[in-house]
């Protein structure tokens, strides 16, 4: 029996008395269960609004690619508990700036940045722990402040306080369809048939990058015949299917961002379809060489610190025949880089290497011969951009380029990893919802699916929690006032401000 | 858009996403022993261990946990996991469960990463397999049989002996005077024995383990933070201070608080005899001692943590989540927490009637719980103490080394 604070505000909508429904109605309806939903959910219900979580996934699956996440990019002037030195607003603005290529927007991204600096206060209230930068990840101990447990323990966190304030969740609830009224939320439609009416609602319910088809679609078919996206893993959630995003895009909903962009990552190709996460990440591509099917190279792997190239290869990767490629290493690059999860193939020799990957051999061997005769003799420094480069190559390897002569050689085949998609819907600083220029009166929406208006393009690590948090509460907060009758009014007071 | 489908492949219970290898060729999950290059070494590893080297293959290449305790930055150390590693790891675990709740790759994910699982069922075998003399080490496979068997066999022997003794089971109030029953000297020999023969069976145990894998030398100060780690049990506090995890992924001091009842208790038992002990030899002082005695003080005291501590820890281990640990193993624990109970119980019942005609009996149940604690001692749960400090003291020492890896930055 629903017994939330909802109750209290009386007689439903007057333009709802006609309709008949079995159901409760409550202030908000929060549809999703990451991030961002859990903090539109715990903000409204703090406001004093009732509020039911509808998440598609089942308990154990619960989340969204929130459980894949490990901390949130956070401005702050001074040292802050795990987080050293200072990272300044106009700093992360600029480093906002540079990743997305100008493909955001000011006043939405200082809206973010200027939250995570206050934010985490209240995410500790709500039981979120944060740690130490882990092993591995101390160059963003500045930037970044790590969820102890990761992002599970987070979500897990978040949604133990949501039930203990009263807020109503129900899994396997997936949502096909939104009830509007002239850009107005009525009711939500589940899978099965059942009407859920709320005063407002959130959308939060993440992107498309799960949908094999629409990826498919995005995608297309390259030169060669091939369709890439067939090819591609799945990084986070299997829930992602973006039925909201395509049915708001199809009542008129704004949209912003491109529809055939995600962010793409070379991940390791021995991954499952789905929910492979930070562990299937090959972190030796920098330290050797990469082939592709036709064992030829067809990029400089050492154009800057992996980090900050993994994005860029998972493209790459994307564009060779078959979507495969391998990063080949020697026995010199073993211990320098973070432990992969998958066994590398192993060989003594080149060409018994070349046999065990089904690359043609000879083509093998003479791409690494050359690439050995090609390295210029430096001082190796896998931690800085060394001078270990190549020389007489088409392609040239710029730093970290040593001979791979000494075995056992390793092979770790790649292929592209699917992050997250950029096509959301497009908001002001309320996180309303628009239907042709005009913003919804009681419509919000928060995380993935609204990540494009502040990231268009790229990504910095932490970057997508601090969206998925700061508008995530904007949106529960918003929702709540306009459950509540308050939103026309706050809406006005800024116009007349302006 | 098939999510009903989405939906019930991911409740499956392999969960079933389709995984695939380089080729496109379905491949199952990362099979047991298959993750660590094959080396030689992995072929050495019993099925438990090899599953324990598994799942740390993946927990390396993800690392989100190494702030929740030992486990995960002594595992940092290191890239592949040899047996010594992973006996000693899994000694290190303390199973507080907050790794596993916050897992992304837990059952129902297809890694079936399951920490505390794994590292549980190899620290039996660990047990197992260190226990001297080595035979007795199968007393742990079937330790709720063992227990049982000890206690019935305690009972028996001091009910016996006490009719024995005095001829029968009732007799004229002594005024607490248990020598009139059982001879202090005879009390001595048997006790004395038996406890002596746990001392040096677990001793060699835990040498024999030690020696499996020293990671350098004992200094004070690794010493001194083992020590504390032990009596603060520094890593059931899950690295935010909240606790452990039991029934669900909401955290609990009680787990912490209940096993600090039941050590402190256990300490202050062993104290009061102690004391008891040097007031006897040392200044001549015969039992029975005044209620308001160093030795009556100390036992009682200790007797009501030794009931508080395992009430709770049973009542916790009947409600614990069947993700965490070896369910295999529960008759161990419980057996060794309800025979601490019994313990305590029957001690504070003798303490309470000592100057009744039922003393006798009171007191041969009461000396043959103990009986029974002795004689399982060094193939029971109590071993987990000793093994676990041991694993601690390594940590301490392991964590003062330099570290070889270099492995820039993911």
């Amino acid at each position: 029996m629903h017994k939330g604070a909802g109750e209290k505000h009386g007689a439903k909508h007057p333009l709802l008395e006609n309709i008949v429904s079995q159901a409760p109605t409550y202030d908000v309806l929060v549809i999703g269960g990451g991030n961002a939903a859990l903090c539109a959910a715990l903000t409204a219900r703090e406001a004093g609004a009732s509020v039911l979580m509808l998440e598609a996934a089942p308990k154990e699956w619960r989340g969204g690619n929130s459980m894949h996440t490990r901390n949130l990019r956070c401005m702050h002037d001074e040292p802050q508990d795990v987080l050293v030195d200072a990272y300044p607003e106009e700093e992360y603005w600029q480093d906002l700036l540079k990743v997305t290529g100008g493909i955001t927007n000011e006043k939405l991204a200082r809206m973010v940045i200027r939250e995570t600096a206050t934010c985490r206060g209240w995410m500790r209230k709500h039981g979120v722990n944060f740690q130490n930068p882990l092993s591995g990840a101390l160059h963003v101990a500045r930037t970044n402040a790590f969820f102890m447990g990761g992002g599970k323990a987070l979500v897990n966190a978040y949604f133990r306080s949501a039930e203990a304030l009263g807020v109503q969740v129900r899994y396997e609830a997936p949502v096909d369809e939104i009830e509007l009224d002239n850009g107005r939320f009525v009711a939500a439609r589940l899978r099965n048939g059942e009407r859920i009416e709320a005063r407002s609602c959130v959308l939060a319910a993440g992107g498309f990058e799960s949908n094999r088809e629409w990826l498919r679609e995005a995608w297309g078919q390259n030169e060669r015949g091939e369709w890439p996206a067939d090819n591609f893993l799945i990084r986070g959630t299997r829930f992602n299917q973006g039925v909201l995003l395509r049915y708001m895009m199809s009542a008129g909903a704004d949209i912003i961002g491109d529809p055939s962009q995600s962010h793409c990552v070379a991940i390791d190709a021995r991954a499952p379809l789905y929910d492979g996460g930070i562990c299937t990440r090959i972190d030796c591509v920098s330290l050797g060489v990469v082939v592709n099917r036709e064992a030829r190279r067809f990029y400089d792997e050492g154009e800057d610190f992996w980090p900050k190239r993994y994005a860029i290869w998972g493209r790459l990767v994307a564009m060779q025949p078959g979507q495969l490629a391998w990063s080949i290493i020697d026995a010199k690059a073993v211990g320098r880089f973070m432990p992969p999860v998958f066994p590398g193939t192993q060989a003594d020799t080149l060409e018994e290497l070349a046999r065990k990957i089904e690359v043609d051999v000879p083509t093998f061997v003479k791409t690494v011969t050359d690439f050995n005769q090609a390295c210029v003799a430096g001082d190796f420094d896998h931690t800085a951009l060394d001078n270990c480069h190549t020389q007489g190559l088409d392609i040239e390897k710029t730093h970290w380029a040593r001979p791979i002569d000494t075995g056992p050689f390793y092979a770790y085949p790649l292929r592209p990893g699917i992050t997250f998609t950029y096509l959301g819907l497009k908001v002001n600083e309320h996180a309303v919802v628009h239907f042709g220029g005009k913003p919804s009166s009681n419509l919000f929406v928060a995380g993935e699916m609204m990540a494009g208006n502040v990231l268009g393009k790229g990504y910095t690590a932490g970057v997508g929690m601090s969206i998925g948090t700061a508008f995530g509460r904007i949106a529960g907060d918003r929702a709540a006032s306009a459950a509540k009758g308050e939103f026309k009014h706050l809406q006005g007071e800024q116009r007349h401000a302006a | 858009m098939q999510l009903d489908a989405l939906i019930k492949e991911a409740t499956s219970p392999q969960g079933a996403a389709e995984v695939r290898d380089a080729s496109g060729m379905p491949v199952p999950p990362p099979p047991p022993g298959t993750m660590c290059n094959g080396s030689a070494a992995q072929s050495l590893l019993t099925a438990d261990e090899a599953e324990v080297s598994r799942i740390l293959q993946i927990c390396n290449a993800c690392r989100y946990c190494e702030g929740f305790c030992a486990v995960f930055p002594a595992m940092t150390h290191r890239l592949e996991f040899n047996k010594a590693d992973i006996n000693y790891m899994a000694n290190l675990c303390h199973n507080c469960g907050d790794c596993l709740h916050a897992c992304q790759y837990a059952p129902p994910h297809d890694f079936q990463v399951n920490v505390p699982q794994a590292m549980a069922k190899v620290r039996a075998q660990t047990y197992q397999e260190f226990a001297w003399p080595q035979p007795l080490g199968a007393l742990y496979k079937r330790n709720g049989l063992a227990v049982s068997l000890a206690l019935a066999a305690g009972l028996a022997l001091f009910l016996v002996l006490a009719v024995a003794m005095t001829g029968s089971l009732r007799h004229e109030p002594l005024a607490g005077d248990f020598y009139a029953i059982f001879p202090h000297n005879l009390l001595v020999a048997m006790f004395g024995v038996v406890f002596m023969f746990a001392i040096l069976a677990l001793g060699v145990g835990v040498v024999r383990f030690w020696r499996q894998s020293v990671p350098g030398p004992r200094t004070g100060a690794a010493i001194a933070e083992a020590a504390s780690n032990v009596l603060t049990l520094k890593y059931m506090d899950g690295g935010h201070g909240k606790g452990c995890n039991n029934e669900d992924d909401a955290f609990t001091l009680w787990r912490r608080r209940f096993h600090h009842f039941t050590f402190y208790g256990f300490m202050l038992c062993f104290a009061a005899t102690s004391v008891a002990t040097l007031y006897h030899y040392l200044f001549g002082w015969s039992a029975p001692y005044d209620y308001s005695s160093l030795p009556v003080v100390l036992g009682t005291l200790g007797g009501i943590g030794l009931l508080i501590g395992p009430a709770g820890l049973f009542w916790l281990n009947l409600r614990r989540h069947p993700l965490h640990g070896d369910m295999a193993q529960r008759p161990m624990d419980l057996g060794f927490i309800g025979l601490l109970f019994f313990i305590s119980l029957t001690g504070l019942v003798l303490l309470a009637f000592r100057d009744t005609s039922w003393m006798g009996v009171l007191l041969a149940v009461h000396l043959g719980t103990v009986m029974a604690l002795f004689l399982t001692m060094p193939y029971g749960k109590f071993a987990h103490g000793i093994y676990r400090s041991a694993a601690l003291l390594k940590w301490n020492i392991e964590k003062r080394q330099p570290l070889n890896l270099n492995l820039g930055a993911d």
